[in-house]
């Protein structure tokens, strides 16, 4: 395993996964959760963008 | 990776990516405002209003409903009878010319619990969002183009996957998230292509796959019918049609009694595909946030509202279920619609950078053969 090129992509990956999960298991910090989760990728492919 | 390897998975991946891109161009645009239907319906005012009234005031009971529904519109018979997340006094009531008659030819209603009134839902049955609903459903073409949808959903896994691959040898040398942007216009757009699509892979893949499922929703159903129903029906196999329905009235009551702990979603009527001739067929949902999405058929003998069978859940059938609020993103709030959105925008920018790559390295390869 390649953590250098694929350690973020699976971090990233996991949390996702994770947060569309938790959400479907109750409201409040599940909810959270999958804003985090979510949250990365949007993050990140729209800051790819600038710089 | 070899070279050889590698070309391959690139062969893989253009070639499935290509076959799919526009269909998946035009679901990721028909999606974005469907993520929103809702907003958008209150927007135009085609959201149902309920007269407001004290909170005490009773409510009709169901066989009053029906009749007031039959009375909205004559000639039509009972279809379904569903319960609006929004406001506890509205039914959603489905009719059409018989109870066979298939979704897209039925009539969407409300009726006001307390007085029977029934309030329109016009993007239920036409207009804007009902036009973005079909393109992303089926392209107007029925199961023909729901079954192409799933197959173009299929590639789309495919290229996902073969995205990965490919996502290696590219990125190899470089650290995540590095977008060259002093280079060349092709190299800013490869950058940005490898980095959005690895980013939104876990979400592009549920949505894909969970797309994919309810593409083939007929099939599940059907697969529903012939077996689980087919099993629970199997004594009224000689039994003729009815020709009159005892009242509904107390099928909510006798369907929580069978079910205990589960709350009605919706009620399919005798003939839908959702029932069979003899029966009204409660689904319930569970009472967990999870089992809310996973319903159990009640089967309730129409005639004499004896409770014929309390139904299983296939594992297809919940895989239905749970696929609804994946695809959707409707089961995490507002902020989740946003990301949703910004997810879709951002598959959006994937296929189209990956078309134009494409089409760079195409118009190259041909400069370099002349």
């Amino acid at each position: 395993m390649n953590w250098k090129l694929f350690g973020m992509p699976l971090l990233i990956g996991v949390l996702g996964a994770a947060g569309l999960f938790a959400a479907l298991l109750g409201d409040g910090w599940w909810d959270a959760l999958a804003w985090l989760g979510l949250g990365l990728p949007v993050w990140y492919g729209f800051r790819g963008f600038f710089r | 990776m070899k070279s050889k390897t590698i070309r391959t998975w690139s062969a893989i991946h253009t070639w499935t990516s290509l076959i799919c891109t526009l269909f998946l161009l035009l679901l990721a645009v028909t999606g974005l405002p469907l993520i929103f239907h809702h907003e958008i319906d209150h927007l135009l005012g085609d959201a149902p209003q309920l007269k407001v009234m004290p909170a005490d005031t009773p409510r009709l009971d169901l066989q009053q409903l029906v009749l007031k529904a039959q009375a909205h519109r004559p000639g039509e018979v009972m279809q379904y009878f569903g319960w609006d997340e929004d406001d506890s006094n509205g039914v959603v009531a489905i009719m059409a010319a018989t109870a066979g008659t298939e979704p897209n030819s039925s009539h969407t209603f409300m009726l006001d619990a307390r007085t029977g009134d029934a309030v329109e839902m016009p993007s239920a049955n036409g207009g804007f969002m009902m036009v973005m609903l079909r393109l992303h459903v089926d392209m107007f073409a029925g199961l023909p183009g729901k079954l192409l949808l799933a197959f173009m959903g299929v590639l789309f896994v495919v290229a996902i996957v073969s995205g990965v691959v490919l996502y290696a040898p590219f990125m190899r040398r470089l650290d995540f998230a590095t977008v060259r942007h002093d280079k060349s216009r092709r190299l800013r757009w490869l950058d940005l292509h490898n980095l959005i699509g690895i980013v939104t892979l876990t979400w592009a893949l549920v949505v894909g796959v969970t797309g994919v499922i309810s593409a083939l929703s007929d099939l599940v159903i059907a697969a529903w019918r012939n077996e689980s129903l087919a099993t629970m029906v199997a004594p009224y196999r000689d039994t003729p049609p009815l020709t009159e329905l005892a009242p509904v009235s107390r099928v909510l009551d006798i369907a929580a009694q069978a079910a205990p702990g589960m709350q009605p979603d919706f009620i399919a009527f005798p003939g839908t595909r959702f029932s069979s001739e003899h029966h009204y067929t409660v689904f319930m949902k569970g009472s967990t946030h999870l089992t809310s999405h996973l319903l159990t058929p009640v089967l309730i003998d129409a005639s004499d509202l004896q409770v014929t069978a309390v139904g299983e859940r296939p594992w297809y059938m919940d895989a239905m279920g749970l696929s609804a609020p994946l695809h959707f993103g409707d089961y995490g709030g507002r902020p989740m619609q946003i990301l949703w959105a910004a997810l879709d925008v951002l598959t959006i920018i994937v296929l189209g950078s990956g078309l134009y790559l494409w089409w760079v390295r195409r118009r190259s390869a041909t400069e370099a053969g002349r």
